[in-house]
Formats: structure tokens, C-alpha cells, sequence
């Protein structure tokens, strides 16, 4: 192994979403010397953002001025919020929520929104490498973050070097951003090895899932936006859908469920399914034509799971840190803001050190704040939840107590002793047929021959205790399909299907043993999405 | 010697290609771009040869709008030394292609002209053979392997038959399949340096090549939708539903 290269910048921001990048383009035009890069793992940028996404415009307004003379390639003025209770056949018009009306607000393709900022970042000579996974973190002699590693490429499953190996550089630099996403591999490692979530709950997630379709004319409206709840979730799970009208006849729909789900049997791609087969939506979709789909977890933790955003020579910024405000269901104009935020703090003190205080007085947090109460009020069933929602908001958050939030790992309830729902889910006939003609949508690719990237740390527990205490869940978790049980004999074994995996995280998250661990695979696999 | 090596911005090969709705075309919007996979094919063997000291130079040629500047950074970024890009608004068809390769031969005299033996979104597989006719000088196509021997070169080809190998005098035009070698993966710090590589833009019109088109494409249209399956029960009922379709 021979001494690897070195490239040095003086920040390093590792993820090309809308936070990294804010933050790039921030520190650019404070400080225009300054020598930024972003290293992102997908093929090119934009591949790996899945998000609704109805977005608040004003950080774009303060990011970029005059972004509407020139906007992104997918963006539409929102006319009309509908929200609706659905049963399995029928529905009820519900009242739109403060929090939910979208005048103002623009719906736009995220990943489509990415690569048109990447512009604006390179235009400020920004450094952008897409195809390039931040496999490690490098810490310096004193213990400090002082910049990432690139896996290496041309790798074996065995781990050896193949024909066309070619080692991963380091980059150092002073300061690390790290803008991953929800649940970013390499934050995660960084909050446990810095305890930076030890005064905070533990952090709670969701799975959203999304398809692009093009319908018959005529049946998108475009700027109308709508939310469902209700079927085909029981009361006691957390979720809902959101339809998206766009122009040129699409619309983007997706499901989302609470990650702290109880019933081992559950199926979140299956369910989103279903949520399709309801005629309110069945009726808009049929005849059309699906043209992208995924899946990606979302962060709603909020105010009380909010782990320390610093550390010695770094920063942990968005969906990584989870900035996300969950009655909003908008993450984004938090996490631009966060970009934004941690740039003018390091253009301003050239140190990660005082951002997390800067953080947790500003408008980011604030926001956080004052919704803090809400998700977990769900907790108790839907009705429960929704009177307390309202209270809430009636009192903008100034009720003086603060719920806490629990842990998605641990909500499975075992099999011995639980008897899941009837759902009374039926017959779906709209396309994808299934998880596998789902991940084909996905465009996914991972070159075969590589180490898994899915390390399951004590195999044993899946085909022993597993087995008997919740049948195996990640063979149903996964939305691409990656686990499977295969008979060999009389035992089960568990085969990974790592080519198929969208980069959702949520094996990682919801194990019940938390014994998945997910990493980068070579950079420039995953999901090629568009226009998601 | 030179070596001048052809270079297509293409529909990547994940995406799952859509016909615009009114058949105009294929649906381009937000999809991903890259090097024709082929192309990517033929510049990793230009560089091989540079590598093994019996080339000096690798110029990767590109024919389209601007935007195709990004896949001639990628081929300098893989190790080309500069790039041409011949600008035009328009979407040529391979003898015009051929055409505008010719002229930029005439100024640039290389040794050997490598390219695809096809671009993955038309499949015309006709630049390099008509390149060839063209410029009168040899070619050999669909390579597998390729050993240069002075002024001659043994290529071997993938035929119908199996595996033929013919000798050519250079300079002449190689068209390179699939099997020939694996592209090398691009190191960071070689997209920095292709940043400052040269990249020379021509225009078509000062090429003096004009375009034609001797093919027009009427219209586009996705394969037919499979029809839904059913399940039988049983071989009989097997039997009587390929009765009731007419197809025994």
C-alpha cells in the first residue's frame, strides 16, 4: 500500500445537497480565497436527492438573488393545498394546518434544484467531485476531524485490488462540513465518537417514498398540492402521502411513514402501494406512465433529538444534524438556512468552535422549537395526535413542557404474544408490480464485483434470534428488496442484494439489533434519479 | 504520433430511455449525460499507447454544443493532453460526422484515429468506416485487441465467426469493441489539472463542412407494453386458455 495523495482545501463539505451546498456557495461569496470543495457520492449531482419537494423560497431569496429570473428546471408557483382524510374507498376534506399552507412556496424536482445551485457553486469556483464516495473520516495526531478520505475504487468482494484499482485520496482540510443527509454514515460515526448526542433524545426517522408519473392529459393541475392521511395506515402509524401536481402532465407522488412503526409484519413499499390503489388516486394515475422512483429516509427528531452540530474541525449540518421541521414536511429552507448559517460563522472565526450556540439561536432552531411537541404527540394514535397538533400551533409552542422522542430501533413489538392488524389491503394493479420493478425505476447500479456495502456485524442473529423474534423485518423494511431469506437445506440464510440498494438508509436505522451497518459503496454507485 | 480519439455525448446507459409522448424524440430533460461507453473504450487504449512510449500526444475530438465540453473534460481528466470541440447547434448524421473528423485530420496529420465502434444512442456504427473511405486510408473495426508494430498495426476483430486478425498500415482508423480493456477510473486531482488542459473550440462552418442529412427520422415510438399475465391452475386450463386465444 503506498502512501496516499493529498489534496488540501480550507473546508471540505462532504454531500452535495442543498445544505452542502448553500454552505459553499455562502462561503464563496464572503469570502471569495477560500479553497472549497464538495465530494458527493453520486454519479453526478442531484442523483441521490429524493424529496418531495414543496420548498419555502426565501433562503433561496437570501442565497441567491434574483434566482427567480433564472430558476431551477422544475419549479412551480403552488396554487391550491388540499388535505384529505382517506378510509379505504372514501375521504373527508380536512382543514389545511397553518403549518401546511404552501402560498408563496414553490414545487420543485430537489435533485433537478441541486445540480442547477452546482452551477452557481462552480460559477464561484466552488471545487464539485460527483462519483466520489467520502469513505472515511481522517482525524489529525491530536484527535480533531481534519478531512475525509475517498474509498478506493476497483475493488473485489473480496476486498482486493483488481486491474483497475485506483486508491482513494485524502483530502485535508481544516475544516469538515458534513451534509450527508439523513443519517450520513460518516456523521453517524462522528456523534458516537465525539458523544455529541448525549444531551439530546434519540433521533427518529421516517421512510419516504416517491414516484414520478406522467399522466393523461389533463388530470395534473399543476401547482396543486396534496396531502393525504388516514388509509392504508392503522391510526397507531405514523404517515401519510403527498401528491404533487407539476407541469408538462406530471406528478409527483410519494408515502411516508414514521419509522418507529411497532407491527414487525409492516411493509412501507407495500402500503405506499395500497395508498396508490384508493380511488382518489388510482383515478389520477391510471393510464399514466411511471418515469422515476425511490426511496430515502427522512429526519424528524427535530428540537429534542438535536445532537451537538460541532466538534473539534467540524461541523454537522441539515438532514445529517436533522433540521428537518416535520409539520412543515419541509426540510430543505432549514437546511440551506443551516448551510448558510455555518458559512458566515466560519467566514467570520475560520473555526467549527461556536457554531452549535450560533445554530441554536437562530431562526433554524427557533423554528425547531416551536413544533417541538407535535411529532411526538402522534405517539399516542392519530386522533390523539391532531388535537395536540393544533394546540400547539394555536400556542406556537409556548406550552411549557417538552415531549420526548424514542428510538425507531426499538418500537418493533415482538411476534410472540402480537397479532397485526387486519390492514384489508387488496389487489394492486398499477405499476411498479413489485420492489424489483420498483429499483428498475430507480436506474440503480453498483458495479457487482465490489465488497458488499451493507456489513451485518453478527450474522448469526439473523438466522437465529431473528428468525423467531420478528421474521426477519429488513426483508420487509427494505423498499429495493435488498434482503432476502433464501431456503439452503433446512436453514434460512440471508442474502444481500447490495446492487439493488437506493441509499435509503433505513436497514440501518429500523434493525432491531442495530447490527446493519451501511457505508459507501464505490463512488458513483446508487440511484441515478431524475427529477426527483 | 498522435492520436486522435472520438468522443460522444451520450444518454447514459442506466437510464431507462423515454419517447417524448408526441413521438418527437427521446426525452432528454434532466437525464443524465456521459462518454459514449465505447469512446471511453478507445481513449483508455490512446492512452495505453501513450503510456508504452509509442505515442506522443492524445486529442480527444468532440462534435456538438457546448455542453459537450463537460465529456472532453472527462477525457482530459482520464488523461487526454487537449481537446477539440467542433461547435454546431445541430445533430449530424455519421457521414457528416465523418466529414467534420476529416478536416480536423488534415490539420492535425495523427497516426491513428480511434473511436467507438458505435454510439449507444444511435447505433449507426458508420463514422469510423466512412472516416476511413474518406480519408483513403485503412480501418479496422469492432478491435478486441490492438499491437502496434511500427508503421503497422495487427488488430484483432470480433466477427460473427469468432476472432479474425488483420494487419494495417498506419495511419488508418480503428473502431473499438467492447472486450478491448477496461477504462481507467479518473483521480481527483486529474479533474483539477484537466481544468487547465487546453480545449479548443472550432466552429463547423469555419471547418468548411456543411451538413446534410440523407436520412430523416419520421417518428419515434416506445416497443409495445406487454400484456398482464395470468396465473392457471392447472395444464388443462392451460390447455383451454391458449385454445381460447387462437394459439393452438
Amino acid at each position: 500500500m503506498t502512501e496516499r495523495e493529498i489534496m488540501e482545501y480550507d473546508v471540505i463539505i462532504v454531500g452535495a445537497g442543498p445544505a452542502g451546498l448553500s454552505c459553499a456557495i455562502r462561503l464563496k461569496q464572503q469570502k471569495p480565497d477560500l479553497m472549497v470543495a464538495v465530494i458527493e457520492k453520486s454519479s453526478e449531482i442531484g442523483a441521490h436527492i429524493l424529496s418531495g419537494a414543496v420548498i419555502e423560497p426565501e433562503p433561496l431569496d437570501e442565497l441567491l438573488p434574483g434566482w427567480r429570473d433564472d430558476p431551477p428546471p422544475v419549479c412551480i408557483p403552488v396554487e391550491k393545498d388540499e388535505i384529505w382524510l382517506l378510509s379505504q374507498k372514501g375521504r373527508t376534506r380536512l382543514p389545511t394546518p397553518p403549518q401546511q399552507k404552501n402560498h408563496g412556496n414553490f414545487i420543485v424536482s430537489l435533485g433537478a434544484m441541486c445540480a442547477w445551485m452546482a452551477t452557481r457553486a462552480e460559477a464561484l469556483e466552488v471545487d464539485i467531485f460527483p462519483g466520489y464516495a467520502a469513505s472515511e473520516i481522517r482525524f489529525t495526531d491530536d484527535g480533531a476531524v481534519g478531512g475525509v478520505i475517498i474509498g478506493d475504487m476497483g475493488v473485489d468482494k473480496d476486498g482486493k485490488p483488481k486491474d483497475s484499482y485506483m486508491q482513494g485520496i485524502e483530502i485535508h482540510a481544516p475544516i469538515t462540513i458534513l451534509s450527508e443527509g439523513v443519517r450520513g454514515h460518516l456523521s453517524k460515526q462522528l456523534i458516537k465518537n465525539f458523544e455529541l448526542d448525549k444531551d439530546s433524545d434519540p433521533q427518529t426517522y421516517g421512510i419516504g417514498m416517491k414516484e414520478l408519473w406522467r399522466v393523461q392529459p389533463g388530470k395534473s393541475q399543476p401547482g396543486l398540492v396534496q396531502h393525504t392521511a388516514g388509509w392504508p395506515l392503522d391510526s397507531h402509524t405514523y404517515g401519510g402521502s403527498f401528491i404533487y401536481h407539476l407541469d408538462k402532465d406530471r406528478i409527483a407522488i410519494g408515502f411516508v411513514c414514521g419509522l418507529d412503526y411497532q407491527d414487525p409484519e409492516f411493509m412501507p413499499f407495500e402500503a405506499f402501494q395500497q395508498m396508490k390503489n384508493h380511488p382518489m388516486v388510482h383515478a389520477m394515475l391510471e393510464g399514466g406512465e411511471i418515469l422515476s422512483s425511490g426511496a430515502r429516509a427522512i429526519v424528524e427528531g427535530g428540537y429534542q433529538s438535536l445532537p451537538r452540530t460541532e466538534m473539534p474541525g467540524a461541523l454537522i449540518i441539515g438532514d445529517s444534524a436533522g433540521t428537518l421541521n416535520i409539520p412543515k414536511i419541509k426540510g430543505t429552507h432549514q437546511a440551506m438556512r443551516c448551510g448558510m448559517l455555518a458559512a458566515e460563522h466560519i467566514a467570520a472565526t475560520s473555526t467549527a468552535v461556536g457554531f452549535d450556540t450560533k445554530l441554536r439561536e437562530s431562526e433554524v432552531v427557533r423554528e425547531l422549537y416551536k413544533v417541538r411537541n407535535i411529532r411526538p404527540a402522534f405517539y399516542k394514535g392519530f386522533w390523539r395526535g391532531f388535537i395536540r397538533a393544533a394546540i400547539e400551533t394555536i400556542t406556537f409552542g409556548k406550552l411549557p413542557m417538552t415531549l420526548s422522542i424514542h428510538a425507531d430501533d426499538s418500537a418493533l413489538k415482538k411476534l410472540d404474544g402480537y397479532t397485526p392488524p387486519d390492514r384489508k389491503w387488496g389487489e394492486c394493479d398499477l405499476p411498479p408490480r413489485d420492489r424489483l420493478a420498483s429499483v428498475y425505476f430507480a436506474a440503480t447500479d453498483h458495479e457487482e464485483d465490489q465488497p458488499v456495502h451493507l456489513q451485518i456485524l453478527e450474522p448469526d442473529i439473523c438466522t437465529s434470534r431473528c428468525v423467531e423474534e420478528y421474521d426477519n423485518p429488513c426483508t420487509r423494511f427494505c423498499p429495493a428488496q435488498v434482503y432476502e431469506m433464501v431456503e439452503e437445506g433446512a436453514a434460512k440464510q440471508l442474502q444481500i442484494n447490495s446492487a439493488n440498494c437506493v441509499h435509503c438508509k433505513t436497514c440501518d436505522i429500523k434493525d432491531p439489533y442495530q447490527i446493519i451497518n451501511w457505508v459507501t459503496p464505490e463512488g458513483g454507485s446508487g440511484p441515478n434519479y431524475q427529477n426527483m | 504520433m498522435k492520436i486522435l480519439v472520438g468522443i460522444k455525448r451520450v444518454v447514459d446507459y442506466n437510464v431507462r430511455v423515454r419517447v417524448l409522448p408526441d413521438g418527437s424524440g427521446v426525452d432528454t430533460d434532466g437525464v443524465k449525460m456521459s462518454v459514449n461507453p465505447f469512446d471511453e473504450i478507445a481513449l483508455e487504449e490512446a492512452l495505453r499507447i501513450r503510456e508504452a512510449g509509442n505515442a506522443e500526444e492524445v486529442i480527444v475530438v468532440s462534435v456538438g454544443g457546448d455542453e459537450c465540453q463537460q465529456q472532453l473534460r472527462t477525457g482530459l481528466a482520464m488523461g487526454a493532453d487537449r481537446a477539440i470541440q467542433i461547435q454546431t447547434s445541430e445533430s449530424l448524421q455519421p457521414l457528416s460526422l465523418a466529414r467534420a473528423f476529416l478536416k480536423v485530420i488534415e490539420r492535425e496529420q495523427p497516426g491513428l484515429v480511434i473511436l467507438g465502434k458505435q454510439a449507444i444512442d444511435d447505433d449507426n456504427s458508420q463514422t469510423a468506416q466512412m472516416l476511413a473511405a474518406l480519408w483513403d486510408r485503412p480501418q479496422a473495426t469492432f478491435a478486441s485487441k490492438l499491437v502496434l508494430n511500427g508503421d503497422s498495426a495487427a488488430v484483432t476483430r470480433e466477427i460473427d465467426a469468432g476472432m479474425e486478425t488483420i494487419e494495417i498500415d498506419l495511419p488508418a482508423v480503428i473502431s473499438v469493441d467492447l472486450r478491448l480493456n477496461e477504462p481507467r477510473f479518473v483521480k481527483l486531482p486529474d479533474i483539477m489539472k484537466a481544468k487547465r488542459k487546453p480545449l479548443d473550440v472550432i466552429s463547423l462552418d469555419d471547418l468548411g463542412v456543411t451538413v446534410e442529412g440523407n436520412v430523416s427520422v419520421g417518428h419515434h415510438a416506445p416497443p409495445p407494453q406487454r400484456e398482464k399475465g395470468i396465473m392457471v391452475d392447472d395444464t388443462a386450463q392451460l390447455v383451454q386458455e391458449l385454445k381460447n386465444r387462437g394459439l393452438i
